[in-house]
């Protein structure tokens, strides 16, 4: 499922101008800040409300993405959350159920591949909680596909928001089968465990799980996202 | 001013307005905002147990307009299930505890905003 932005070539354009590739985070901040907050104290202040979010913050973009992932995907966006960040934004009511206003999701615009990995380096520099995640004691180790899928679903219900294989779980929250190659496993573990530690304003609720039970989730989304990759 | 200038005066001047906006309102106690936020995705837009996730779950979502199953429930028994989960109160282990995200105050919010659902909206 990819969704090109109408408005892709003009922002091409005017993400190749020279001022682009020499600060990427000054283009960052004219190209991107309208839609990802930037700034942690800012988003933080957001916290009650979700009202004119369309898309993630990025002040925590380093601690949470691989870099490489983010290269790749930044010049070949695909939808990750099936209903947007903020799902209530792109839902309508109809007889059968609720359903995902998919024509109304906001789209990425795909950057040349120069100015992906310039973006890519910066976004790659933001690491305001490394320290935090430095202390998150997480070797990534393999588990059982069944009995991973088994707690994922019927022991901790995350496929209640979450998808473990396309097209099966909620539509809530981002799909988690590609969560091992987009993300960083210190961040998985420590986001799992209490997502408002890493980010106060996060709505994923807390199941209140200890360390163990983070890791086996965590390395459940390793089993089903790529084990070849570290 | 350059942009980066902009950005941190936008940022104190959101600050300020948020500390404001929460002197003046206690937060979000605004139950439909926060219900439309934290709850719709699972007991859909009009609180009929119908959201965007129903079909996932092994266990549907309660409809919130169903006013005698809502009826037997105390609001004491809605704050518990809110803030510490279905399990806390012998339900589903799909509704989860959301008291790391909602404050006392949004969660009373959210119990009077279930009690306008079920019993006072036509």
């Amino acid at each position: 499922m990819k969704h090109r932005n109408a408005v892709g070539p003009l922002l091409a354009a005017l993400l190749h101008a020279p001022l682009a590739l020499a600060d990427p985070g000054a283009l960052l901040e004219s190209q991107c800040a309208s839609c990802h907050e930037l700034d942690r104290a800012a988003w933080e202040a957001r916290a009650d409300s979700r009202e004119g979010i369309t898309a993630p913050p990025l002040w925590y973009a380093g601690d949470k993405f691989r870099r490489d992932w983010l290269e790749a995907w930044l010049q070949d966006p695909a939808r990750i959350r099936p209903a947007g960040f903020v799902p209530a934004d792109h839902v309508r009511a109809t007889p059968e159920g609720d359903r995902v206003d998919e024509a109304g999701l906001p789209s990425h615009p795909a950057l040349p591949a120069a100015d992906a990995a310039a973006v890519a380096g910066h976004l790659a520099g933001l690491r305001p909680l490394a320290a935090q995640l430095a202390g998150e004691a997480y070797e990534p180790g393999d588990i059982a596909l069944r009995m991973g899928q088994m707690n994922f679903g019927k022991f901790k219900g995350c496929d209640g928001c979450h998808q473990d294989e396309p097209g099966y779980g909620g539509l809530s929250g981002p799909e988690l089968y590609t969560a091992w190659r987009r993300l960083n496993p210190a961040f998985i573990s420590a986001w799992i465990r209490a997502p408002q530690a890493v980010d106060s304003a996060a709505t994923m609720p807390s199941a209140g799980l200890n360390a163990q039970e983070a890791h086996k989730l965590a390395n459940y989304l390793r089993a089903i996202g790529a084990e070849d990759i570290p | 001013m350059t942009a980066i200038t902009t950005r941190i005066a936008l940022a104190a001047l959101l600050a300020f307005a948020a500390a404001g906006t929460a002197s003046a309102d206690a937060g979000a106690t605004d139950g439909a905002t926060l219900y439309r936020t934290y709850c719709t995705q699972c007991h859909g837009l009009d609180g009929r147990g119908n959201g965007i996730n129903a079909e996932a779950l092994t266990v549907q979502p309660r409809n919130h307009t169903d006013r005698v199953e809502m009826s037997a429930r105390t609001d004491a028994d809605l704050f518990k299930a809110i803030k510490h989960g279905g399990k806390s109160v012998n339900k589903s282990v799909l509704m989860p505890a959301w008291k790391a995200v909602l404050d006392d105050a949004e969660i009373e919010a959210l119990v009077a905003h279930l009690r306008r659902l079920c019993c006072t909206e036509p």
